[in-house]
């Protein structure tokens, strides 16, 4: 099994806009090789000819008719946000300066 | 009369409010009463609505007095796990992310409850984001086993147990992804059913993990559990995973109760070895209860389940780092600056926000499950995950064959001290263990009270399973186990738990009301 090194868990915590620190980090690293080490024993069950299973009931496309029904107003909509401005959300920059 | 209507059961009050002998308004009153006088040691909610409590009581008796035909529960209060999306009361799941947070709708559970003028008493405490056993990774502190206040009420519904067996609701709402009703209703001597996966409709409930998340009833008699599913099940057309069908009839398997001729199933997997002695030896009296009234047992092998928890915790975390990745910072939550920075942008505030946010366990699942979905261990881990999960579903239909109902301990011990597990995540993980079978083959479970352990005097809980949509077997056994019990004991088990700080008598206060 492969080891999660420093690096890794740093990497991962950055794909998960998670900004851990330093000491977060560290602890994260044993935490995560002790819990990998369990949960890799999926790796040692009779698996070899098994259809994966992603869901315990049978899934069908559920539609409905399409007809136009009432939706969050946009104060409600809004209530919960940050910051708003002029009826929107209102974010930080999403580009970078240069 | 004389009579402390927050000790009766909700049948029990439906009774009493439909013949008119007492008004939700008194009802609902007595619990935020109960409420005011032990919640500061047992710390069940993290909201108490008391206007909106007395409000809708007080709708009941006005519909009540003016002849109006309502549902049989209306006037009866009901607590909400802070899971589950009120419009108007805070919903926050245990995070620091959704603080203050107030949902512009109902879940579609919470507008059934609202429908049948069941007065919400407020939002019970839980783990993180449903990440936990134990309550102690909610970030508003954990509640408290009214058994032992120096104990777990179990997680991540242990704000909804503790309510319930402290006598501040006689209803709770849970949701059970791998145990969280169940466990918690174990180690509280309460009763947690965790009904087929699609029964119960999910909008409004914050995901934690989609394909194994499902919300059901915390009570104190299986009646009572019957009676809430059968308000909150059934077909949601905003659930693309509700399940299109009738519920079956569950309040008169409740009250039939009848085993006769049932084949009960011991799971091998699931008893003896790592099961506290005290729980082992009340789900051996519980099994022989069931053989007196009539069941037949036999014994059966599920050998996948020894991966079931490996499964769960790769699963899981992999659907949860992806239905979290929602708490941005942008539309709703916490929005945190990074220190240093001027100008962030987006994706600093968004890492900021999601440090400051989450806890511990939140993030460690968060990262486990992004390292299990990503490119070159995908397989290795998601993939060899839901291999396991189809095993354990063909055991659990090869076992059904043999049996009409599986049975085994709920959780492997009694509630542990505070503590004593938080610092060892696999340790907190194999409180689990007997739980999490469901959850992955989306079979209904309900555990019941087996008795108190001989070593520490506290509560343990059988477990019934059965298959998807057969959910009226689960209550069948477990009203049948319930009063042979109540019978031997000589009455309920929750009688026998101590009086809390601010309660006047053993038995809880007694007040007089007028009829």
């Amino acid at each position: 099994m492969a080891d999660l090194t420093r690096t890794d868990v740093a990497h991962l915590a950055a794909l998960a806009r998670i900004d851990l620190s330093d000491a977060e980090l560290d602890r994260m690293v044993g935490e995560l090789a002790v819990i990998l080490d369990a949960v890799a024993t999926v790796q040692q069950a009779p698996i070899a000819d098994v259809e994966p299973m992603s869901h315990p009931m049978p899934i069908v496309n559920v539609t409905r008719p399409d007809v136009v029904r009432s939706s969050l107003s946009p104060e409600d909509a809004l209530a919960g946000a940050p910051e708003a401005e002029q009826q929107r959300f209102s974010v930080p920059r999403i580009l970078d300066e240069d | 009369m004389t009579t402390d209507l927050t000790r009766s059961t909700a049948a029990a009050l439906a009774d009493l409010l439909t013949q008119g002998s007492i008004s939700a308004r008194e009802v609902a009153q007595a619990h935020l009463d109960r409420t005011a006088e032990v919640d500061a040691a047992v710390h069940s909610y993290l909201h108490v609505d008391t206007e909106g409590a007395l409000s809708t009581a007080d709708e009941v008796d006005r519909r009540r007095a003016a002849g109006e035909s309502l549902h049989a529960l209306a006037g009866v209060p009901i607590a909400v796990k802070d899971v589950i999306a009120t419009r108007g009361l805070p919903t926050t799941c245990g995070s620091r992310i959704l603080q203050g947070w107030v949902p512009p709708y109902d879940a579609t559970l919470v507008t059934r409850l609202r429908r049948a003028g069941m007065p919400i008493l407020g939002k019970t405490n839980m783990d993180e984001f449903a990440m936990g056993s134990s309550t102690e990774h909610s970030a508003y502190g954990p509640s408290r086993n009214p058994w032992d206040l120096d104990r777990i009420p179990g997680g991540s519904g242990g704000g909804s147990s503790s309510a319930v067996a402290s006598f501040q609701a006689p209803l709770a709402i849970g949701t059970d992804t791998g145990g969280s009703i169940r466990q918690p209703a174990a180690v509280t001597g309460t009763v947690g059913t965790k009904p087929t996966y699609g029964g119960v409709s999910r909008y409004g409930l914050v995901a934690l993990a989609s394909s194994l998340d499902q919300a059901g009833p915390c009570t104190r008699t299986v009646l009572d559990a019957a009676l809430l599913h059968e308000v909150i099940g059934g077909h949601d057309p905003m659930d693309s995973t509700s399940i299109d069908a009738p519920v079956p009839p569950l309040v008169e398997a409740a009250r039939r109760a009848d085993v006769s001729g049932l084949r009960v199933g011991i799971v091998r997997e699931l008893t003896g070895e790592g099961f506290q002695a005290g729980v082992q030896t009340r789900f051996e009296q519980a099994v022989q209860h069931l053989v007196d009234a009539g069941a037949e047992v036999v014994e059966v092998s599920c050998p996948s389940f020894t991966y079931a928890l490996a499964a769960y915790y790769l699963i899981l975390p992999s659907e949860a780092s992806s239905n979290l990745a929602k708490f941005d910072a942008m539309r709703y939550g916490l929005r945190v600056a990074p220190s240093g920075i001027p100008d962030p942008s987006a994706e600093q505030v968004m890492a900021a926000t999601r440090d400051a946010g989450f806890g511990d366990e939140v993030k460690r699942r968060i990262i486990l499950g992004t390292y299990a979905l990503s490119s070159g261990y995908y397989d290795a881990y998601y993939g060899s995950a839901q291999k396991v999960r189809r095993l354990i579903a063909d055991d659990f239909t090869r076992a059904f064959e043999a049996a009409d109902v599986l049975v085994s301990p709920t959780a492997p011990t009694t509630a542990f001290r505070f503590g004593d597990k938080l610092d060892d995540p696999m340790a907190m993980y194999l409180n689990d263990i007997a739980t999490i079978p469901a959850n992955l083959a989306g079979i209904p479970g309900i555990s019941v009270p087996s008795g108190l352990a001989d070593e520490d005097g506290l509560p343990a809980g059988f477990q019934i399973l059965a298959p998807a949509m057969r959910d009226d077997r689960l209550y069948a056994v477990g009203a049948a186990l319930e009063a042979r019990l109540a019978a031997a004991w000589g009455g309920a088990m929750l009688d026998r738990a101590p009086a809390l700080a601010g309660s006047g008598a053993a038995v809880g206060p007694t007040r007089t009301k007028e009829a």
